[in-house]
């Protein structure tokens, strides 16, 4: 296959790629139409996923960069394996061992990879805000890849595109996320996508992990928060539990890993609180036996290992809608 | 030098001496000689006021020269350029430089470059400790005596309680005020923007106000059991003028000022206008601009006197400062240039009247550090003894050009806004500054 033919062998795309943005930085201006755009073509690429030869050529001549300031794992791999599945070429550059050691400001650096030929971007950074900046100076595309505490879109996706592919519509479904909400992006992002899709959203975790105001997009949104995690499960659709970090401990935040798994850790009597069959979610990288018992991550309603595969059927979807080649 | 000259036709806002009326202004020999209805305007130079403000020249209490160790954010002579276009005449120097001024000879180092540089009067505030640390108290009869006419650790809040006592009793021996950054470090855990519905939103790291408050509440406390003369800088907070209202009944020796930025701006200027946040760090300034709730609180604590004085805290940085990511980028707004046009608009809206916003401008900053007695006629338009005026224009349009500031600091968040109210003539030491008028 060429790039002038490139869904050729692909089936069930949406008849039009009708992606517009440049770039993807949160999920909290995303229209209901772009959702449903990225999960239709999530769709289509699960397909090729699932095929003995599961890769294209759709982005042949497409670069695409991972610049990871921070150190990922499923991430980063989820990105080079979209980017090779649609025949990309994939760099991957670490802040560490590059010229951003040597001080280079994020703008160069964006602008360098411009140069270079980037077309795609797919960021990573500790602080906040820093892939709108990189988005403001360069005409490739970014994706954020998780931002500081700030936001992590592409998690959200697949965290949706998992959810519809086992319980459809989350219109009016309780979906319960449970931890470190505060210093949670993948939370944030999660909670205003799942919001603007109708869900009934309930953050939960001890007080000095909960955000001190609602992460309301807009004005007057908002959603349940709780210290209560047992009242919080009653007629849960989906339980998604976050990593929890020892250094909250350290910061004075929690007593104890231990206080927290007696308030907080989602084991089998817990899950039983949800109602039957309701999916257990966890965005990675899982402490198990801290925030999620080893018995309930392996359990039926577990769906944790089918989240890391969705995520390169996601992630393929947008490098294809975003790139070039996808927007021909 | 030394001509007559008639400030002519202008509404002259003198607070000091409770004047607000048309009137014309002679100076002569280097100060204003006669305030008085249809001066002759023979032999004179006739700077026509008509519609115009005539008012004493703002005195800033609260500025950063960067001079020396910064010269890439602003020099003495850049900044003060920028002052005297912003109409203020008067600007005291915050003592965050390297090195910072904690001894005599570097005050007096400091002076020499102010002969040398400054287009208009500035006076060194020195440091509270030495070095800025907060660990030993810097040398206070000694920057005393060099001139200092107030002590501040600038940004690094005096931590110690104990030293900050310490301090304010040699302080108030010495005759000068502490101006406190009133904030707990702990607490503020380095937020980058005020806590609440925007750090929430953009994932930014929060400063609650309880951080300032609770700082303002020991300072009060400590400015009460030592009778000393504690000036709280750029407060921020609806908390913080309640506690300086009510120390101020009970006779605490306490004085505050606000920033221009603080009385015009919220939280919201981080988001900025569109439906994308622009995460943008020509809003990130320490205090952070906080919720509509304090604005308000703000400006009707400056409007009943609370709040003495409007204080720029004038912040130049360089372009790289601030071209960077949201946390990492410098706090700090250029402002000796939006000053008059951001109090004017509202002073135009309602919130704030004309006379209080002089005031504050002008004689209320001045009595604050004593600078009216340092200099007779500072912050007022006195007969025999005021040297400096400003005239503005309250109603001129302004449209926020940072390219166009004389400033090195082209960091404000109100690029492109349009305000109003424009200086149109500056008079120091007697003289007319023609450099100082404003185009466009």
């Amino acid at each position: 296959m060429t790039s002038q033919q490139p869904t050729g062998d692909m089936t069930g795309l949406p008849p039009e790629n009708t992606w517009r943005r440049k770039d993807l930085l949160n999920t909290d201006t995303l229209t209901h139409q772009e959702v449903e755009l990225v999960l239709e073509t999530a769709e289509a690429m699960r397909e090729v996923r699932g095929r003995p030869m599961n890769k294209v050529a759709t982005l042949r001549g497409t670069t695409v960069v991972t610049l990871f300031y921070e150190q990922s794992t499923r991430t980063r791999a989820s990105f080079e394996m979209a980017g090779k599945a649609l025949g990309a070429d994939v760099i991957n550059i670490s802040a560490s061992g590059s010229s951003v050691e040597k001080g280079e400001s994020l703008i160069d650096t964006v602008r360098t990879l411009e140069s270079i030929g980037a077309d795609l971007v797919v960021m990573r950074h500790p602080e906040a805000g820093a892939p709108y900046l990189a988005a403001r100076h360069t005409s490739a595309s970014i994706i954020n890849g998780g931002d500081g505490q700030h936001a992590h879109p592409t998690q959200a996706l697949l965290d949706l595109f998992t959810m519809r592919s086992h319980i459809g519509d989350v219109t009016g479904k309780r979906v319960v996320i449970v931890g470190d909400i505060r210093h949670s992006r993948v939370a944030r992002s999660n909670a205003w996508l799942l919001m603007a899709q109708g869900a009934e959203v309930v953050l939960c975790g001890p007080r000095t992990l909960l955000p001190r105001t609602t992460p309301g997009a807009h004005e007057g949104s908002g959603c349940e928060m709780t210290t209560d995690l047992d009242a919080a499960l009653k007629g849960a659709d989906v339980v998604m539990a976050l990593r929890m970090q020892k250094e909250r401990q350290q910061a004075g935040l929690i007593p104890s890993l231990r206080e927290y798994a007696r308030g907080y850790q989602l084991n089998d009597e817990r899950v039983a609180r949800a109602k039957a069959g309701a999916l257990v979610m966890h965005p990675g990288p899982m402490n198990a036996g801290v925030e999620v018992t080893t018995s309930v991550a392996n359990s039926a309603v577990s769906v944790i290992e089918e989240q890391v595969t969705n995520g390169v059927a996601v992630r393929m979807a947008l490098l294809y809608l975003m790139s070039a080649g996808g927007r021909r | 030098m030394s001509g007559r000259m008639v400030i002519k036709g202008g509404r002259v806002i003198d607070p000091a001496n409770g004047t607000d009326a048309v009137l014309d202004v002679l100076v002569a020999e280097g100060v204003v000689h006669e305030i008085a209805p249809d001066l002759s305007s023979e032999n004179a130079e006739v700077v026509d006021a008509a519609g115009c403000i005539v008012a004493p020249g703002f005195v800033d209490l609260h500025t950063h020269l960067r001079e020396p160790g910064f010269e890439h954010k602003g020099t003495i002579a850049t900044e003060t350029a920028a002052a005297l276009r912003g109409g203020f005449t008067t600007v005291c120097a915050m003592p965050n430089t390297e090195p910072p001024p904690d001894s005599g000879p570097v005050v007096a180092a400091l002076l020499e470059q102010i002969e040398r540089d400054a287009h208009v009067r500035v006076y060194p505030i020195g440091c509270v400790s030495a070095g800025r640390r907060g660990k030993e108290l810097a040398a206070i009869q000694e920057l005393t005596d060099a001139g200092c006419v107030a002590l501040s650790d600038d940004g690094n809040p005096v931590g110690d309680g104990q030293l900050m006592r310490h301090g304010l009793e040699l302080a108030s021996a010495a005759g000068l005020p502490i101006s406190e950054h009133s904030d707990d470090p702990a607490l503020n855990g380095g937020g980058s923007i005020n806590e609440g519905r925007i750090s929430e939103r953009l994932g930014l790291h929060g400063q609650p106000a309880a951080a300032e408050v609770s700082a303002v509440a020991r300072n009060v406390a400590l400015a009460e059991a030592t009778g000393a003369h504690l000036h709280i800088a750029h407060i921020s907070t609806e908390r913080a003028v309640a506690i300086i209202a009510d120390a101020k009944q009970r006779g605490v020796p306490v004085t505050c000022e606000v920033t221009p930025s603080h009385l015009f701006l919220t939280e919201d200027a981080v988001f900025g206008p569109g439906p994308e946040p622009a995460y943008d760090t020509n809003a990130r300034i320490n205090p952070p601009l906080r919720t509509e709730d304090d604005r308000r609180a703000l400006v009707a604590g400056l409007e009943s006197g609370v709040i003495d004085a409007i204080a720029t805290d004038h912040a130049p940085h360089a372009l790289e400062d601030k071209l960077c990511e949201f946390e990492h980028a410098a706090p700090g707004i250029s402002c000796l240039e939006t000053a008059l046009p951001t109090v004017m608009e509202l002073v135009h809206r309602g919130e704030l009247s004309m006379a209080r916003a002089v005031e504050a401008l002008t004689s209320a900053p001045a009595r604050c550090f004593g600078l009216d007695v340092k200099t007779p006629g500072t912050g007022s338009i006195s007969m025999g003894a005021s040297r400096d005026v400003v005239v503005f224009d309250p109603a001129a349009t302004v449209t926020i050009e940072p390219a166009a500031f004389v400033s090195k600091g082209k960091n404000t968040p109100l690029a492109g806004m349009e305000l109003r109210g424009r200086p149109v003539a500056v008079v120091l030491d007697g003289r007319l500054m023609k450099e100082a008028t404003v185009t466009g």
